[in-house]
């Protein structure tokens, strides 16, 4: 026979006593568990919370952004770098860039990789008399776009000409019978239609797009530009006076015009959408927070009151467990058992009340946390209930449980070790 | 076996200091039942408590198969307790959760492990008790009980027995049968040190004492 299995006979023998210290550990675990576990529905709730918000957000500003997208597609460049000396009263009443600029200034710009702008056209354009058609139309020459360093480059909106070959506006190429493949000449140079534009409505209409290096020749700027245009993005963030600053820190003999239109109103929008939608997360987490705080601040005061009472209670049974014993103990010590086995039947028996309370309170704690979870959060996910068995709670519940039983025990085992087996048998005899 | 040299030991209650024994001397050797007789309160069960290391004498000396018990330490006392002594008492306080096997092979929890449940189980056979050996206290007669209590005295063969009234609870029976089981016991070289206040145990000892108010003489 084993000092462990006088233990566990004894414990079938007085089963009330060990029943209550039991239960009396599988409430305080219970109450213990049963809170975290509501803590952590209450995370799992609060991020499923956070995180459909966040989605509907994305989803929101993903529509105004697809949006302004397409406007930026379809009104072409919304920003105008032009000579710094450029007088923009001029510049609005003739409809283009009378100063010019030298041409490595596109160079430099994209040579910043800015995140912010898009899309670099380098141009020349003057209004010009056609002398072979007598008419006046407006002579654009391009090189096609430039690419950003360190960006992966766009789809250009508008196709570089090659030399030799035009892109002619609607009403031109409609006026004159004008068609990919016929032969014109402009200013004594031979061309050939490259493609008509659609009809814009503007004077692109009235427009010849032919290769930058020919327009220079044909206007004699060679190494100039009138303008660079280009596009701001501004799904990139960023304000337009910070971009403004940028261009003009790289180029200092430029100035900048923003061209306002649908776009900066729909981005306007996104961003003051984006700042409601973040005002809101951080309304909603300091309601969660603030509804967590209460929570802990309730079972920072009955977790430690049920864990307190329950130890004094297994501390009092097990008193009421030595008294019961005495003449057990007395006879034990009588026929050899030395102090410290008797004191080890009490400790192990209080590690098993430890252990047993500690395995139902869990289960109990979890059982009653999900209850009050469904209760407070409504119906959890499968796999966020998954996040509520969780070991990191029941390891240190299984150790510290027993071990609580035990501190509670110490004194009333050592108690019984104590006892003097001649008193208790001079009382019996 | 037993040597008790000058031995006192009083006690202080409300009503005055009460000396239990006084200068009490004797000796129990190989093959000795010894009985001690005095009437109620005579320092009966202090003198056996006293002999079995359970309970320090104010002076003199003890001592048991020549060690001296309150020479020893605590663990070392119910080392040699367990190694050589062996209680009977009149009350038996036999374990109520356990049962007959398992309070025979208790004193085996504190040593002699090894063989134990042999050894009870030759000491139920004994002592008639083999059908017995499954049942709890509860469960047992009174002359059962104090067997029972026998076999665990003698359990890891001890070489004293110290008896306390053991046959004061029983019919006439059963107390011959337990006396018989001790005089047994002497006769295979063992010692028995019994207490009674009943006379007639007194015949079946080798030697008999007579204890009162604390002082031993021979009768």
């Amino acid at each position: 026979m084993s000092l462990w299995r006088l233990v566990l006979k004894e414990i079938r023998h007085r089963r009330l006593n060990f029943a209550l210290g039991v239960l009396s550990v599988t409430v305080a675990v219970g109450v213990l568990v049963a809170h975290v576990v509501l803590l952590r529905a209450h995370d799992v709730r609060t991020e499923e919370i956070l995180r459909r918000k966040q989605s509907d957000a994305d989803a929101r500003l993903a529509t105004l952004e697809d949006d302004y997208r397409k406007y930026m597609k379809e009104l072409g460049y919304n920003l105008l770098i032009l000579p710094k000396e450029q007088d923009l009263a001029e510049f609005w009443d003739k409809g283009y860039a009378t100063r010019t600029m030298p041409e490595e200034n596109v160079r430099k710009l994209s040579d910043t990789g800015t995140q912010a702008m898009r899309h670099l056209l380098p141009i020349v354009q003057q209004r010009v008399l056609w002398p072979e058609q007598k008419r006046r139309i407006i002579l654009i020459g391009t090189r096609g776009e430039v690419p950003i360093k360190h960006r992966t480059p766009k789809e250009p909106m508008l196709l570089a000409v090659p030399p030799a070959e035009a892109v002619v506006g609607h009403r031109l190429a409609s006026d004159l019978g004008l068609e990919r493949g016929s032969p014109i000449t402009l200013l004594g140079r031979k061309l050939v239609v490259a493609s008509c534009r659609p009809e814009r409505g503007t004077a692109e209409d009235i427009t010849i797009w032919i290769d930058l290096a020919t327009a220079q020749q044909l206007l004699g700027m060679e190494g100039r530009l009138n303008a660079i245009e280009a596009l701001k993005c501004y799904c990139a963030g960023g304000g337009i006076e910070d971009l403004r600053q940028d261009i003009v820190a790289t180029l200092p003999d430029t100035r900048v015009v923003i061209r306002e239109n649908r776009v900066t109103v729909r981005a306007r929008a996104r961003e003051r959408a984006k700042a409601e939608h973040q005002e809101a997360m951080a309304a909603e987490k300091a309601h969660r927070e603030s509804l967590r705080q209460a929570r802990e601040s309730f079972a920072a005061v009955v977790v430690p009151l049920t864990v307190t009472g329950a130890a004094v209670w297994v501390g009092l049974l097990a008193l009421a467990n030595v008294r019961e014993r005495r003449n057990e103990i007395g006879i034990l010590r009588a026929v050899g058992l030395r102090a410290a086995q008797v004191f080890s039947v009490f400790v192990s028996r209080a590690l098993l009340m430890g252990l047993m309370g500690a395995v139902l309170g869990y289960i109990t704690g979890l059982a009653m946390g999900i209850a009050a979870a469904r209760a407070t959060e409504g119906a959890l996910s499968a796999g966020s209930l998954g996040h509520l068995f969780a070991a990191g709670v029941f390891i240190p519940v299984l150790v510290a449980s027993p071990a609580l039983c035990v501190l509670a025990t110490w004194a009333p085992a050592v108690v019984a070790a104590r006892q003097d087996p001649a008193v208790i048998l001079r009382e019996g005899s | 076996m037993l040597a008790v040299r000058n031995v006192s030991k009083s006690y202080t209650r409300p009503d005055g200091e009460v000396h239990a024994l006084r200068d009490v001397s004797l000796e129990v050797g190989p093959g000795e039942l010894v009985v001690v007789r005095g009437p109620s309160g005579s320092g009966k069960t202090t003198l056996l408590l006293a002999c079995g290391g359970l309970l320090r004498p104010d002076g003199g000396q003890i001592t048991v198969c020549g060690e001296s018990p309150y020479a020893l330490g605590p663990d070392a006392r119910a080392a040699l307790r367990s190694r050589t002594v062996g209680f009977v008492f009149q009350q038996f306080h036999l374990v109520p959760y356990l049962n007959v096997l398992e309070n025979v092979l208790a004193p085996a929890l504190g040593g002699r492990a090894a063989g134990a449940v042999a050894r009870a189980s030759d000491l139920l056979e004994r002592f008639g008790l083999t059908g017995r050996r499954d049942h709890l206290p509860g469960e047992l007669s009174t002359g059962e009980r104090q067997r029972t209590a026998l076999a665990r005295a003698m359990v890891n063969r001890p070489k004293l027995l110290l008896a306390d009234e053991p046959t004061g609870n029983l019919d006439e029976d059963n107390g011959r049968a337990v006396l018989d089981a001790m005089t047994e016991f002497a006769d295979q070289g063992g010692a028995v040190l019994l207490v009674t206040h009943e006379p007639a145990v007194a015949e079946t000892a080798t030697r008999a004492l007579w204890l009162d108010a604390g002082h031993l003489r021979g009768t």
